[in-house]
């Protein structure tokens, strides 16, 4: 057994010279110190969006996207189909869970300015797959084709709307036409399983090779201690074995909150209805949308709404853009500015969900 | 001398023992994820009814020298108006690759598109790949009305 392996072995290294990998991956090491716990949170969004991918492939088998269908199909996945109730829960889990997860890995690469050169590409790559999750998770939430979702629909390509020349225009393209309706869905569907997977794979690829090429980043009161001082653990196996041993425990997780809290389909999208009480975004979306909310019909000549839109598009460029314009930190200086901007961040994120879950 | 080698196989022991739990515990947890996976690709039975007859229409509807296809339960039927004035009914699935066949006026036969079968009126294969005959229904005519049953 052991003897065919390694034959095994011998005629693909003999192809690809899986020596270089191996001694490449024996070389690499992981620094130790006080903020270590932070570097797991890369691998478990990557978990995540592996259940992601895996789940999703099993509920296409059983998923129609029509509006004539689509709650018929997801009502046949949750009672008829084998485990389709836990499937299903795990992606509506696991989907939450990544997004949260993504965030922390976020703040995390920001706090310890891990951004800085020369990694400004896998920041950047990183900000572009965080605005993707949320994008899947906006796709995502109409396929159901239940009440909450239609609603929540209406109303994240109404503020699209808002955004001044290519709002309008955009909206049009993203709802098929003036309304949410089955071509709505048929498009979302289409953003959600096609094009935003395939995206997303791309901007991965290159934040992961990125990743291995140039190694953990070193927080920088590690990186000014003396090289005898540096505590590290190799990559492979120390850190390899821990992660997937996070990403066990991780699964476990999942199940339970799957077994114990099902993901839910509620009543059928009636475009006739009235919104129900109490409807409110996915959690994600809960601070921005509460920002809105406060805002004044009118902030100085524009509308507050419009006025909140570029708010949030401005911070979200100079958040893409920060290793450009932090430029303390690229010289390996201190930067506490980076940390007030972060800790506020932070703040305003949580204060807000907080305020849009009790106002709900 | 003695004791360390009883401490060494102490640890052998302990060691094939944790070998054994952690092997065996994660080949159990793969199996507990594999099994729900394979479940769901399963698909579920759907209760489908029982056909037994199918009431086609009026005798009018099909001319001599006519066919046409209908649903009995999920499979398509043929029915052929002979000119000598007889209604046949007969299995429009092909019997070689599960195609759906349909009737040649002119040459007055049932033929399938898809590999040259041929069968003849009785659904007789005559020419072509198909390994068997057509299956056979009955047909019925009660107050002009055209009901087609499965063979009993």
């Amino acid at each position: 057994m052991e003897n065919k392996l390694k034959k095994i072995y011998k005629w693909i290294d003999n192809r690809v010279q899986l020596g270089d990998l191996v001694n490449f991956m024996s070389k690499k090491y992981v620094p130790v110190h006080s903020h270590s716990i932070w570097y797991y949170f890369g691998g478990v969004s990557l978990f995540f969006f592996i259940i992601q991918i895996v789940t999703g492939i099993l509920l296409l088998f059983y998923y129609k996207g029509s509006a004539d269908l689509a709650y018929e199909s997801i009502r046949f996945i949750m009672s008829k189909v084998q485990f389709g109730w836990m499937i299903r829960s795990i992606h509506s889990w696991s989907a939450n869970l990544f997004i949260l997860s993504v965030f922390i890995h976020m703040f995390s690469v920001f706090f310890e300015k891990a951004y800085r050169k020369p990694r400004e590409i896998t920041w950047i790559t990183g900000v572009f797959m965080f605005v993707l999750s949320l994008a899947f998770g906006f796709s995502g939430y109409l396929l159901p084709w239940n009440e909450l979702a239609y609603f929540a629909t209406k109303v994240g390509t109404d503020i699209v709307g808002v955004v001044p020349f290519v709002g309008e225009p955009l909206k049009y393209f993203l709802r098929g036409g003036d309304d949410v309706t089955g071509a709505t869905l048929s498009r979302f569907f289409g953003f959600h399983v096609a094009l935003f997977p395939g995206i997303f794979t791309f901007f991965l690829i290159i934040h992961l090779l990125l990743v291995q090429r140039q190694g953990m980043s070193e927080p920088l009161h590690f990186k000014n201690l003396e090289k005898d001082q540096k505590k590290t653990m190799p990559f492979f196996p120390n850190f390899m074995l821990r992660d997937l041993l996070l990403w066990l425990v991780v699964l476990n997780i999942l199940a339970i909150l799957a077994v114990f809290f099902p993901a839910e389909l509620g009543l059928k999208a009636d475009p006739l209805a009235s919104a129900p009480a109490g409807i409110q975004p996915e959690w994600y979306f809960l601070f921005m949308f509460q920002t809105l909310k406060f805002l004044p019909a009118h902030v100085l000549f524009i509308e507050g709404e419009v006025f909140g839109v570029l708010l949030f598009g401005l911070a979200g460029l100079l958040w893409l853009l920060v290793p450009v314009w932090d430029r303390k930190s690229a010289r390996g200086q201190n930067n506490r500015l980076i940390n007030y901007i972060g800790i506020f961040s932070v703040l305003f994120i949580i204060i807000l969900t907080i305020i849009g879950w009790v106002l709900k | 001398m003695d004791k360390t080698e009883n401490n060494k196989t102490g640890k052998k022991g302990r060691r094939d023992f944790l070998k054994i739990f952690l092997s065996g515990g994660l080949l159990g947890f793969a199996a507990i994820t594999i099994y729900p996976i394979i479940s769901f690709l399963k698909p579920p039975k759907q209760t489908e009814v029982e056909v037994t007859s199918v009431v086609v229409g009026k005798i009018d509807d099909i001319k001599p020298g006519e066919s046409k296809i209908i649903r009995f339960g999920n499979k398509p039927v043929i029915i052929i108006h002979t000119d000598d004035n007889k209604f046949r009914a007969l299995s429009a699935t092909c019997t070689h690759l599960d195609c759906t066949v349909q009737y040649k006026k002119d040459e007055k036969i049932i033929w399938c598109a898809c590999h040259n079968g041929k069968y003849d009126l009785y659904g007789k294969n005559v020419s072509g790949p198909p390994p068997r005959p057509l299956d056979k229904y009955n047909v019925t005519i009660k107050n002009d009305e055209l009901i087609v049953s499965k063979e009993a």
